[in-house]
């Protein structure tokens, strides 16, 4: 490229479609992008670094924030770590109860997913129509754990609370509802033609480049691996339950979005299968290291007041070991790596981000497009900063 | 004396503010149908369900700061905005409102001026208005700003040729190009019936021209952060807008005009057949917007290379014929 011909352009922090604040410096001749570099580190809040002055049980509102979008899947990866590093099982009616909100968490990041990659791509309806189905998963949210956005439900060990007949309630009028709102979804964009030609054929990757790159979850799929951990590494009892995996073929953004879109239904699935096969039993375990004494007891029996006590100023105590575990988020494989130090902080939290790596595959996905498709892959990867930063 | 000067005169008066208030009140229109569309209720707070916003904007826009960017042309940066403001309003005057009527034995036309050039006046002007967008990408010194008005210039060289073929059809139909003339020729059936093809092409280029969704490549907020008018501020902007709407104002009486009969209809006065109609393209406008995503601008230029302009052509060539036939 001869100098002088091509012009830098700096698409982000700010930019209306690089959410969050992603910045990437692309380098263009005409609108065709040459070169693309992607910055990260302007949502850095330190989260890993903070977990190691918190206790485990006080670190999971850290990890609700990493992936804002779909908090309750990072609580997901963060107490099934712990659990793993402590060597808790969990009970039956938690593990269900834990699926559900983790699969509320994943349709609530890909609707904040849909809304926006539609409104990039110029559909500024789909969004509203999106958020109004987020809504009630939020409303879901604050009914069981009073938290909207960021639950906070999961607790190590457990979850918060049991359910209330209005979350059954509101779970089963969301499991009924959802399929015919996917459906409006579809209508608008799945066979609209603008809306096919803007992304058959953008950004694809091949299967080998995109484990070359480290994606996982629905842009891994995209490409056609079928690499899911909640088949793959089942955990929280999801091999009690019947779903597919849905797989695209060319890896372009039309089959990230079909990947995505069948992944809602799919995600309806489980929440059905759970909330109708809601074992019975008590929703954490009941050990006096790490869950709390149930309230009524701790007003009669000074044992009990003392043990929650403990656990509230000084928290469960980690072995001295390592450990690392991956679940699926809703960007992909969310991975804790924790190094205990038998003290009540983990000495190191790791956090796997699959959005970092899909950020970090930007370069290879941009080059060659329109500045226009770059709007639509970015959108297509589902990147949240929260994540990336940490 | 009278009918030279004060009577047009009065027409300018009254066709200046009411069309400024149409078009004040087509952006109230167009934020509450996206609004109802979407879901949400679109402007409520100022005045009866929203109705004073328009108002409330342009005071509001009235005393924001004004912001010339350091490596701006300044000259042309504050030229860009009147460019495209004063020619959205010329266009406003050829417009045909309604049939002509008599009042105190004078007859009255509601229209300013009936040029014989009628719709060429108005293509031409159309496109004079581009400069406005072009310029005003090209002179804030913005790159974002440079290529709303790289993609402006690209859009008026193609979407300007099948507008005009489109409108060629109807010349030769009309035999005239005077727009009064298109509306009276229309007496009894509708241009859109005779030239279903025309319109569909008119329609869409007519879109494209606007550089509204799905081909507002020159904005495009997503992709370019409003484009052209992303270092405007103020006033300068509302003008930016201002023309915008009443260049979809015009768009939309234009296909009134040429295809669905102008004033015509019965029952009711023609000026009121003449706004149904009207606003019946502005609300397909709006709802267009709310549902379509946006081309790529390389597609959009395909798509007017390689299948408006040759159904265009070849539009005139049958049309052509079968007059010569018949």
């Amino acid at each position: 490229m001869a100098e002088g011909k091509t012009i830098t352009l700096n698409m982000g922090p700010h930019h209306p479609a690089t959410h969050g604040v992603l910045r990437v410096e692309v380098e263009l001749d005409g609108e065709i992008i040459v070169k693309a570099t992607p910055y990260i580190g302007y949502l850095h809040r330190g989260i890993e670094k903070l977990a190691e002055s918190k206790n485990y049980q006080q670190a999971i509102p850290l990890s609700d924030r990493l992936d804002y979008a779909s908090a309750s899947a990072n609580n997901m990866g963060y107490c099934t770590a712990v659990e793993k590093l402590m060597g808790i099982e969990v009970p039956k009616r938690a593990q269900y109860l834990r699926v559900i909100m983790a699969e509320l968490a994943r349709i609530m990041g890909h609707h904040l997913w849909i809304g926006t990659h539609a409104l990039d791509i110029g559909a500024m309806t789909v969004i509203f129509y999106a958020f109004r189905d987020r809504e009630m998963i939020m409303d879901i949210n604050e009914e069981i754990a009073g938290y909207r956005l960021t639950p906070t439900f999961f607790r190590i060990g457990g979850v918060a609370a049991d359910t209330t007949p209005d979350f059954i309630k509101k779970v089963r009028e969301f499991v009924k509802w959802f399929p015919k709102a996917l459906q409006g979804y579809h209508t608008l964009l799945t066979e609209n033609k603008i809306w096919t030609t803007r992304t058959m054929g953008i950004g694809p990757i091949s299967a080998k480049d995109a484990i070359n790159a480290g994606l996982t979850g629905p842009s891994l799929r995209g490409s056609g691996v079928a690499y899911d951990i909640r088949k793959a590494f089942p955990y929280s009892s999801y091999d009690d339950f019947d779903f597919k995996i849905p797989v695209g073929e060319k890896g372009d953004v039309y089959d990230r979005y079909l990947v995505r879109m069948e992944e809602f239904a799919q995600s309806i699935k489980i929440i059905d299968q759970a909330i109708e096969n809601l074992p019975e039993g008590p929703v954490a375990i009941d050990s006096p290291w790490i869950t709390n004494p149930d309230l009524v007891s701790v007003q009669t029996d000074i044992s009990e007041l003392a043990r929650r006590f403990v656990l509230h100023t000084k928290g469960p105590v980690g072995p001295d070991k390592e450990v690392y575990h991956a679940v699926e988020g809703a960007k992909g494989e969310l991975g804790f790596y924790l190094v205990g130090d038998g003290t009540e902080h983990p000495f190191r939290m790791k956090v796997r981000s699959p959005c970092f790596y899909l950020a970090s595959a930007l370069p290879r996905l941009l080059v060659g497009h329109m500045i226009a498709d770059a709007i639509a892959i970015i959108g297509s990867i589902d990147v949240v900063l929260g994540e990336i930063d940490r | 004396m009278i009918d030279f000067f004060i009577i047009p005169v009065i027409k300018v008066i009254i066709l200046f503010t009411v069309c400024l208030l149409i078009v004040a009140y087509t952006t109230w229109a167009e934020r509450k149908i996206l609004g109802h569309i979407q879901l949400r209720y679109g402007p409520m707070r100022v005045g009866w369900h929203g109705l004073l916003q328009p108002i409330a904007d342009g005071i509001k826009n009235f005393f924001k700061e004004e912001v010339i960017p350091d490596n701006a042309d300044k000259a042309v940066f504050l030229l860009a905005p009147v460019i495209s403001i004063s020619v959205a309003i010329i266009l406003l005057a050829i417009i045909p409102f309604g049939e002509p009527f008599t009042i105190f034995g004078k007859k009255i036309t509601l229209w300013l001026a009936n040029p014989s050039i009628g719709i060429l006046f108005i293509l031409g002007f159309a496109t004079l208005g581009s400069y406005g967008t072009i310029l005003g990408g090209w002179s804030s010194g913005n790159k974002y700003g440079y290529m709303g008005g790289l993609r402006a210039s690209a859009m008026i060289l193609s979407y300007e040729l099948s507008l005009a073929f489109a409108v060629i059809s109807i010349i030769m139909m009309t035999g005239s190009l005077s727009l009064v003339d298109m509306v009276s020729a229309q007496h009894g059936l509708w241009n859109v019936v005779k030239q279903p093809v025309a319109f569909f092409v008119f329609l869409i280029s007519g879109t494209a021209e606007l550089n509204r969704t799905p081909f507002d490549m020159p904005e495009a907020e997503s992709e370019l952060c409003c484009g052209y008018n992303v270092e405007y501020s103020s006033m300068k902007f509302a003008l930016f807008f201002l023309a915008e709407y009443t260049h979809m104002f015009v768009f939309a009486s234009l296909v009134t005009t040429l295809f669905l009969g102008g004033w015509h209809g019965p029952f009711l006065p023609g000026i009121v057949w003449f706004f149904i109609k009207t606003f019946a393209i502005i609300f397909v406008c709006i709802w267009v917007r709310a549902t379509f995503p946006r081309l790529r601008y390389d597609k959009v230029m395909k798509l007017e290379w390689k299948f408006l302009l040759p159904v265009a052509l070849a539009n005139v060539i049958v049309t052509g014929a079968v007059m010569a036939l018949v």
